[in-house]
C-alpha cells in the first residue's frame, strides 16, 4: 500500500524484493528465498554468529549494537527454553521502514529469525508487529502459514532434524513497547513496563529464558549476509558500520520516501539529491537525522556520513534511520513541543523523571509557544531535559531529553523570539499553508 | 556467601556477595534515599531517588538494583547525585499538592523529608497541577489521587505481601494511577498495609484521617488485643474528655515480631474503647434492675456476698459453690492473680476459661522433649512449614504473613493439610485436602499408619488427592528438616501426643499450637483450669503451690460446663466472670444462673453482664500494663496507652474484692519491702522461713513493688514460680519478645477435648471487642452489602 | 459471551503459541474490541476468566495500550497523525479540517455513530505524510480534498 520510490544511488539488499510479489512464498523462493537458512543449517552456530559479527551488522532499531555480539551473549546451555523475538513494533516518529519490509518481503524476516534461532539454539521465535499494522499482521500470518505448509517451519525443518516454531504476535498501541524489555512484557500479556537490567534479555528474557531481540530490519539483513558473505556486506558500508540501511526520508522534501542506501551515505546528498531537496524554493532549517529522539542538526552540520559512529561524533545519533527535514517556515518551538507531546503521551509513567519530566516539558512548551513564555522558561526547559537525561528507568526519557536539549541549545534565539507575549513569529508572519505534497 | 569489599564515600566497607548496594550502605549507616525501594518487596527502580555514582559507569546507577561487586567505588552524596535527587523531588512536587498543612502524612511524610534534605524549595513551574478527585475505596481506605507519587509500594505489599492483589496500576505516563480491583472500590482483606506503607498521604485511613497531627499524639508500643499472634502495635493516643483516646494503630517502627505487619483488627479495631455503650460506672442489681452505683458500694456488696457464700456453703460443700471464669484477653498477671484469688481467697478450684486450643495437651506431650516449640519469628525463617488445620489468613493473620513472606523471600516449603481449600494453599508446595474432621487421621497417616489413607480420600472434594499423591506428600514432609508444624484446634488431646511423637521422628521439627485470642496461651499457662495451676501444674500434685500460696482446695474443680450443670442444680451460688462472656460466646442459657450471685467485670453489658448482680466497668488491654503470651509462647509486654475515666483494670478489681472480703492482700500480691522486720515472713506459707520472694527479687536486682495494685508485683511472682517464665526482665521491658519453654507437665495435664470451643472469628470479627468496633462493623456491613448486590 | 467462530479459532490457536495463557492477552483484546466495538465489562470478565487473570489485571493492561478502549467508538475511527513528519506536511490542518467536517473533537464520535475522530501519534507513514488511519486502513499523502473523498467513501460503504 505504501508507495515505493527509487534513486540510482540506492544499493538494494533488504529492499531488493520490494515490489516483486515476494509475499507469495513461491515467488520468494524464486528470488533466492530460504536459501540462506538452508545454508545456515549446514553451519555451526558459532560460524553463523561469526559471520554476522564480521558483517558489521548493527541493530537497526536505534541503539546500533553489534548483532553478532548480541547473539553471542546467549548461553549455549540453558535449562529454560531460548527465544528469538523480532521487534516489529516500529513506532519512532520519522520511521516507516519495517512496514515496507513486512508488506513486501515478510519471508525475509521469517528467514532472518530462523537463522538467529539456529545461531543461538532456539526453537521458538516470535514476530511482534505493532497493533496499528493490522494489514501487515495478516500478511505475516499468511507467510508463516505458508512456510509451515512447505515444511520450512515446525518439526524437522528442511529435513534437518531441527524443530523451529515461529509465531506472530500483535501489539495494541504503545511506543514504549518498542523498548526490548517492555516488548517482552507486552508479549507476556502485561503492561509495557521495561524490566530492570541486569539481567539482560540474552540471559533472562521471555518467560525467564534467554532471548535474542532484534529489529525487523536487522533480521531482514541476516539472510543476505549468510548468502552474500560477511565481507561483501561489510564492504557495502563504512568500517564497523556494515551494509546498507533503509532511510526514511520525510518532512519538507520534494521526494520523500524510503530509500536503501549504503551506511555512511552523506546526509547532505541524501537531502538534496536522493530526497530531491527542499520544495517551493525554501531553504533547509534543520534535520532530525535518525527519528524523533535524535538531536537535531543545523544546515552547517549536515555534511556528515550517515553511520552510527560519524553521527555520534556529530553529537547526534543514527537512530532508526528516520530523516526528518525541516524547512525555514517551521517554528522550532512548535516542533519541539510536538516532539515532547509525543513522549509525554508515550511515557509509560513508571519512573519519576520521565513521567513528570515529559509532562512539565509539554506544559511549559505549550504555554511558551502560545506566547506566554517567561525568560526563565528557556533555562527551565533545558534544566528539566538535562535532569531527565541518563536518570530515567529506560531510554525513553533520554529520547525525550536529547532532542529537547538540542533544540534549546541550537535555537535559543528562536525561543527568545517567542518571549514577552509575542505570538509565535512564524504564525504571525502568516507562514504560508504548509505544503500538501 | 563470601564477602566483597567496596568503597563507599571513601570508606571501605564489606558486605556479603549478592547484597544490594542500598542495603550494604545502610548496614554501615549510609542512608540512601528512596521511595519505591522497600525491603522484602520486589525491586522497581522507579523513583530514581537512590541514584549514586559508581566509578567506571557512565550514568548514575540506582543503588536499589545494583548488587555490590568487589572493588566497586561509590559516591552516594556528591554534587551530581544531590542534583539528580533534587530534580526528582522538584518534578514530583510539580504535580504533588502542597496541602501538607491538612495532610494526614504531614510531619511523617517521606516526600516532605526528601524535599527538606535536597532543598527543592523553589518551584520552577507555573502551570496548574494535574488534579483528580479523591476517592473512598472502602470504609477504611481513602485515596487522594494527586498526592500519589507512584512508588508502587501499596501495589506490592497488597499483592506480594498479602497475596490479595487488589491494587493495580492503570493508564500510563502522567495519567498513571493506582486503581482498586472493583473499579471504584476495594474488595480485599482491609489490612490497611497499603495505607501504612504509603510514603506520602495518598492513601489515608478512614479511622484516622483529619483527626489529629502526628506530633500531637503520644506513641505507645503495646501488644494487639485481638488474635493470638501477638503483633506489636504502636498506638497513637491523645488526651480527650474521658481520658486518653487511641486514634491510630500501626507498627511503622517495625519493632516486634510482626515487623510492619498488622491486620485490620490490629490497625483499626481499638475503637471499641470509646464506644458509647462502654460501661463507666459499676452497676448493682436493685429491684431486678441494674442500677448505677459507687465503686465502694459494689466492692462492699461483692466482698460481703462472696465471703458469705464461701463460708456458709463451705462446711457443706467445700467452696465448690463459687465458679470463676477467666479471660483470654486479660494479662498473664491478671490470669495468674485470678487463679490464685480463686484458690486462696474464694477457696475454690472451679476455675475455667473459654478454651480455644489444647495447650495443656502440648505441654503434656512435650514432657522430656525440651526446645520443641517454635516462636513466631522462627516461622519467618524455617526452611519448611507444615500447617495442620486452621485458616491462618483469617484466624492468625500474622502467622499467615510470616508463612507467605518466608515462602516468597526464602523459598520455604509449605505443606497444608486442611478440610477446606484455605487461601494459604496458594503458597503451598503440597496441599492435602481431607474430609472434615480427618486432620488427626492425616497425622496418623504421616506417622506411618497406611490403614488410614482411605479415610483421607475425599470423594466429594474436587481437589481430592490420589493415594499416590498422599504418599508423595508424606515423603516430602518426612524429608524436611527443621520444619515448623503449626496445628489448629482440630487436633486435641491424644492426637497432639501423636503429632508430637511424629514430629520427634523428624530432624529439628518444632511445634506451634494455635489458640484464638490474644492471651489464650497465657490464660492456659496461668492456670485458669479446674485441675491445673500455673505452669500446667496438676492440682493433684500441687506441692509447689501449696507452699507458695498456702492451703489450696485439694480436689479438682468444675469445668465451665460442669459449673453450668451445678448452677442448674442450684449448687453454684456465685459466679465471677472476669472479662469473659460465657453466656454470649458459648451459648449458655442465661436463666441457669438466675439463682447465683453473678459478678461480671467487663467493658460492655454483654449477655453475661445483663444477668449479673454486679457489673464492674473494666479497662481493656490497651488501658493497662502487664504481659501477654502469644500462641507460640512468646512473652511480650503490654503497655498502657489509652484510658477511659472511671474504669479499672481487672487486676485492681480483684485485689479490691479480696480486700473487701477481708482477706490479707499481701498474701495475694507480693508488695511492699521484703526487708522489713519480719523479712516478709508473714507472707510465706511457713512462718519463720525467709521470704523467698524478697530473696528472689534481690537476686534479680528488682525492687519490691510498692502497691498491691501493681501488676508487676505478680509478674515478679510469675517469673519466680511459673515454669518457663524465667526470662530476661530487661528484654521484656525493652519491648522485646522472648520465646518461653513450655512447661513439661506430664500426662496428667491432658484435658477433655470436648471442652475446646474454637472462636471461629475471622478477619472482620473478634468476639465482644469486634461487636463494639465501629470500624470492623462498617467494613463488615460494607462487605455484606456487596455480597447482596452480587447475589441479585 | 459469544465471539465469532473466527475469533474463537484464532484464540484457541494462539493459546498454543505461548507457555502462559496470559501471553495471548494483548492481541486478543484488540480482536475482541474489533468485534464488540469496545472492551465492555462483559468482555473483560470473559477474557479474564479465559486467561486466568483478575479483571483488575485485564483493566491494568487495557488502560496501558492506546488502541484499546472501554468506551464504544464510531463505526469508523478516523485517526489523524499529527506527529512531526505529518505535522511538517499539514497533519494538524488535516485534523482541524476533520474536526470541522465531522463536527467533533479529539476522541469525539458523530451523533450518528458513524465516525470517531482521534489525534494519534506516529502511525508509520512518515514518508507518505500527512496520513490518516481509518480503523486499520491507511490513507496517505492526503490533502483536505482527498480527506473529504476518503470520508465520503466510508459513508458510501455503509449505504451498500
Amino acid at each position: 500500500m505504501a508507495s515505493l520510490v527509487s534513486h540510482p544511488d540506492e544499493v538494494r539488499v533488504i529492499s531488493k524484493r520490494f515490489g516483486q510479489g515476494a509475499t507469495n512464498i513461491d515467488r520468494y523462493l524464486e528470488l533466492d528465498g530460504y536459501k540462506a537458512v538452508q545454508k545456515a543449517l549446514a553451519m555451526q552456530p558459532d560460524a553463523i554468529i561469526n559471520e554476522v559479527k564480521n558483517s558489521g551488522l548493527r541493530g537497526r532499531g536505534g541503539a546500533g549494537f553489534s548483532t553478532g555480539m548480541k547473539w553471542s551473549f546467549v548461553p549455549k546451555q540453558s535449562a529454560k527454553p531460548k527465544y528469538v523475538l523480532c521487534n516489529g513494533d516500529e513506532s519512532e516518529p520519522g520511521t516507516c521502514k519495517d512496514r515496507l519490509i513486512f508488506e513486501h518481503d515478510p519471508h525475509t524476516v521469517i528467514e532472518g529469525a530462523m537463522i538467529a534461532a539456529l545461531a543461538v539454539g532456539s526453537h521458538t521465535a516470535y514476530i511482534y508487529i505493532r497493533g496499528e499494522y493490522r494489514y501487515l499482521s495478516v500478511i505475516m500470518q499468511k507467510a508463516i502459514k505458508d512456510a509451515y505448509a512447505k515444511g520450512f517451519l515446525g518439526k524437522n525443518i528442511f529435513g534437518s532434524g531441527y524443530d523451529l516454531d515461529i509465531y506472530w504476535h500483535g501489539g495494541a498501541g504503545a511506543y514504549e513497547v518498542g523498548e526490548e524489555s517492555a516488548l517482552m512484557e507486552s508479549l507476556e500479556g502485561k503492561r509495557g513496563i521495561p524490566r530492570i537490567r541486569p539481567p539482560f534479555p540474552a540471559i533472562v528474557g521471555l518467560w525467564g529464558g534467554p532471548t535474542v531481540i532484534n529489529n525487523a530490519e536487522t533480521l531482514a539483513a541476516v539472510p543476505h549476509i549468510i548468502l552474500g558473505g560477511a565481507d561483501w556486506y561489510a564492504k557495502l558500508g563504512t568500517p564497523k558500520n556494515g551494509g546498507t540501511r533503509l532511510f526514511c526520508l520525510s518532512g519538507n522534501l520534494n521526494k520523500p520516501g524510503v530509500y536503501e542506501l549504503p551506511m555512511g551515505y552523506n546526509l547532505q546528498k541524501m537531502i538534496y539529491e536522493v530526497g530531491g531537496g527542499i520544495p517551493n524554493g525554501r531553504s533547509l532549517k534543520a534535520v532530525v537525522p535518525g527519528g524523533s529522539s535524535t538531536p537535531v542538526l543545523l544546515p552547517e552540520e549536515i555534511d556528515v556520513p550517515m553511520d552510527f559512529d560519524s553521527l555520534a561524533k556529530a553529537g547526534t545519533m543514527l537512530g532508526s534511520g528516520g530523516v526528518v527535514v525541516l524547512d525555514d517556515t517551521i517554528c522550532i518551538v512548535k516542533f519541539a513541543l510536538r516532539t515532547i507531546k509525543f513522549y509525554q503521551h508515550e511515557s509509560c509513567g513508571w519512573c519519576i523523571p520521565c513521567r513528570e519530566g515529559t509532562d512539565w516539558l509539554k506544559k511549559t512548551l505549550t504555554r511558551f509557544h502560545a506566547g506566554a513564555g517567561l525568560k526563565k522558561d528557556i533555562d527551565n526547559i533545558y534544566y528539566l531535559a538535562e535532569n531527565m537525561l541518563g536518570k530515567t528507568f529506560c531510554p525513553l526519557g533520554d529520547a525525550a531529553a536529547m532532542p529537547t536539549m538540542a533544540f534549546v541549545k541550537k535555537f535559543r534565539k528562536e525561543f527568545e523570539d517567542h518571549l514577552e507575549g509575542k505570538p509565535c513569529p512564524f504564525e504571525k508572519a502568516g507562514a504560508a499553508e504548509p505544503v500538501m505534497a | 556467601m563470601a564477602d566483597v569489599t567496596l568503597t563507599v564515600d571513601d570508606k571501605k566497607i564489606t558486605a556479603p556477595a549478592g547484597t544490594l548496594l542500598i542495603e550494604a550502605c545502610k548496614s554501615v549507616g549510609i542512608e540512601i534515599p528512596s521511595f519505591c525501594y522497600y525491603p522484602g518487596l520486589s525491586l522497581q527502580g522507579a523513583c530514581r531517588m537512590c541514584v549514586v555514582k559508581i566509578e567506571k559507569m557512565p550514568k548514575l546507577q540506582t543503588a536499589c538494583t545494583t548488587v555490590v561487586t568487589e572493588g566497586m567505588i561509590v559516591a552516594t552524596d556528591n554534587d551530581e547525585v544531590r542534583q539528580a535527587r533534587k530534580a526528582m523531588v522538584e518534578m514530583l512536587l510539580g504535580n504533588h499538592p502542597l496541602d501538607c498543612p491538612v495532610c494526614d502524612a504531614g510531619g511523617e511524610c517521606e516526600l516532605q523529608d526528601m524535599a527538606f534534605s535536597y532543598g527543592a524549595s523553589e518551584s520552577k513551574f507555573i502551570e496548574a497541577k494535574n488534579h483528580k478527585e479523591e476517592q473512598q475505596w472502602s470504609p477504611v481506605v481513602y485515596f487522594d489521587r494527586p498526592r500519589c507519587i507512584l512508588c508502587y509500594r501499596c501495589v506490592r505489599v497488597c499483592g506480594e505481601g498479602m497475596d490479595v492483589w487488589a491494587l493495580g496500576v492503570q493508564n500510563r505516563g502522567v495519567s498513571s494511577i493506582i486503581a482498586p480491583n472493583e473499579k471504584d472500590h476495594l474488595e480485599c482483606e482491609e489490612c490497611g498495609m497499603c495505607i501504612d506503607i504509603c510514603p506520602v498521604g495518598a492513601l489515608t485511613s478512614g479511622a484516622y484521617r483529619y483527626k489529629t497531627r502526628p506530633w500531637e499524639m503520644n506513641h505507645v508500643g503495646t501488644i494487639c488485643t485481638h488474635c493470638g499472634d501477638g503483633c506489636k502495635t504502636t498506638l497513637g493516643v491523645r488526651r480527650c474528655d474521658t481520658g486518653m483516646e487511641i486514634v491510630r494503630g500501626d507498627n511503622r517502627d517495625k519493632s516486634g515480631i510482626n515487623n510492619d505487619f498488622l491486620c485490620i483488627k490490629g490497625r483499626y479495631a481499638f475503637d471499641f474503647a470509646h464506644h458509647k455503650e462502654r460501661l463507666t460506672q459499676p452497676l448493682i442489681r436493685k429491684n431486678g434492675k441494674l442500677t448505677p452505683a459507687t465503686w465502694e458500694e459494689a466492692f462492699e456488696l461483692i466482698g460481703k456476698r462472696f465471703r458469705e457464700i464461701r463460708d456458709e456453703v463451705r462446711d457443706h460443700d467445700g467452696g465448690s459453690a463459687i465458679g470463676v471464669i477467666g479471660s483470654n484477653r486479660t494479662t498473664n498477671e491478671e490470669n495468674y492473680l485470678l487463679s490464685k484469688f480463686a484458690r486462696v481467697v474464694l477457696k475454690t478450684n472451679n476455675v475455667d476459661h473459654h478454651r480455644t486450643a489444647d495447650f495443656p495437651a502440648l505441654a503434656a506431650a512435650l514432657h522430656g522433649k525440651p526446645g520443641k516449640t517454635a516462636s513466631m519469628r522462627e516461622v519467618l525463617n524455617a526452611p519448611a512449614i507444615l500447617l495442620l488445620g486452621n485458616d491462618p489468613t483469617n484466624q492468625h493473620p500474622l502467622l499467615a504473613w510470616q508463612i507467605r513472606t518466608n515462602v516468597r523471600l526464602r523459598r520455604a516449603k509449605l505443606y497444608v493439610i486442611n478440610s477446606a481449600p484455605i487461601k494459604l494453599r496458594r503458597q503451598a508446595a503440597g496441599f492435602g485436602m481431607v474430609p472434615a474432621g480427618a486432620e488427626a487421621k492425616a497425622v496418623a497417616f504421616l506417622a506411618g499408619d497406611d490403614s488410614l489413607l482411605d479415610s483421607l480420600l475425599d470423594s466429594k472434594a474436587s481437589d481430592s488427592m490420589t493415594r499416590d499423591a498422599w504418599i508423595g506428600l508424606r515423603d516430602k514432609i518426612r524429608a524436611e528438616q527443621n520444619m515448623v508444624i503449626a496445628f489448629g484446634s482440630e487436633l486435641r488431646g491424644h492426637d497432639i501426643e501423636k503429632l508430637v511423637s511424629f514430629a520427634s521422628t523428624l530432624t529439628g521439627a518444632k511445634l506451634i499450637c494455635l489458640g484464638d485470642y490474644a492471651n489464650s496461651r497465657g490464660a492456659s499457662e496461668m492456670g485458669l483450669y479446674p485441675d491445673l495451676l500455673p505452669g500446667y501444674e496438676p492440682i493433684a500434685s500441687a506441692d509447689k503451690f501449696q507452699k507458695e500460696w498456702g492451703n489450696l482446695p485439694a480436689e479438682k474443680g468444675l469445668s465451665l460446663p460442669e459449673m453450668v450443670e451445678a448452677a442448674k442444680a442450684g449448687k453454684l451460688k456465685a459466679l465471677y466472670a472476669v472479662g469473659s462472656n460465657p453466656v454470649g460466646r458459648l451459648g449458655i442459657d442465661p436463666f441457669v444462673f438466675s439463682k447465683s450471685f453473678v459478678v461480671v467485670q467487663d467493658m460492655f453489658l454483654t449477655e453475661t453482664a445483663t444477668i449479673a448482680d454486679v457489673v464492674l466497668p473494666a479497662a481493656n488491654a490497651y488501658e493497662k500494663t502487664g504481659t501477654y503470651t502469644n500462641t507460640c509462647g512468646d512473652l511480650q509486654l503490654v503497655k498502657k496507652a489509652g484510658e477511659v475515666t472511671n474504669t479499672k483494670p481487672d487486676f485492681e478489681m480483684m485485689v479490691r474484692i479480696a480486700d473487701a472480703m477481708g482477706s490479707d492482700v499481701s498474701g495475694l500480691v507480693p508488695f511492699g519491702s521484703g526487708t522489713h522486720s519480719d523479712m516478709g515472713q508473714t507472707r510465706g506459707a511457713q512462718s519463720g522461713e525467709a521470704d523467698s520472694h524478697a530473696v528472689w527479687l534481690e537476686a534479680h536486682n528488682l525492687e519490691p513493688k510498692m502497691t498491691p495494685f501493681d501488676p508487676m508485683a505478680i509478674l515478679d511472682e510469675i517469673q519466680r514460680v511459673v515454669a518457663g517464665y524465667h526470662v530476661s526482665r530487661v528484654n521484656l521491658l525493652a519491648g522485646n519478645d522472648q520465646h518461653l519453654e513450655i512447661a513439661e507437665s506430664g500426662a496428667s495435664a491432658i484435658q477433655n477435648p470436648e471442652l475446646i470451643v474454637p472462636a471461629n472469628d475471622d478477619l472482620f470479627s473478634s468476639g465482644t471487642l469486634g461487636r463494639y468496633s465501629k470500624t470492623l462493623n462498617s467494613v463488615f456491613e460494607n462487605k455484606s452489602a456487596d455480597a447482596e448486590v452480587a447475589a441479585d | 459471551m459469544k465471539f465469532s467462530d473466527e475469533f474463537e479459532a484464532r484464540f484457541t490457536e494462539m493459546l498454543t503459541h505461548y507457555p502462559t495463557r496470559r501471553s495471548a492477552l494483548v492481541p486478543t483484546l484488540l480482536y475482541a474490541q474489533d468485534e464488540v466495538g469496545s472492551l465492555s465489562d462483559e468482555v473483560i470478565e470473559e477474557l479474564a476468566r479465559r486467561l486466568d487473570l483478575t479483571e483488575l489485571e485485564v483493566r491494568n493492561v487495557i488502560s496501558y495500550y492506546s488502541m484499546l478502549t472501554t468506551k464504544p467508538r464510531g463505526k469508523y475511527n478516523v485517526q489523524v497523525c499529527t506527529n512531526i513528519a505529518c505535522m511538517l506536511r499539514g497533519g494538524e490542518e488535516l485534523l482541524d479540517h476533520c474536526k470541522k467536517k465531522l463536527g467533533v473533537g479529539h476522541k469525539g464520535t458523530t451523533q450518528d455513530g458513524l465516525f470517531s475522530l482521534e489525534e494519534v501519534e506516529c502511525i508509520g507513514a512518515c514518508s507518505w505524510a500527512p496520513a490518516v488511519q481509518v480503523n486499520y486502513d491507511f490513507h496517505e499523502n492526503l490533502t483536505k480534498e482527498k480527506m473529504d473523498q476518503v470520508l465520503d467513501e466510508y459513508k458510501k460503504k455503509l449505504n451498500h
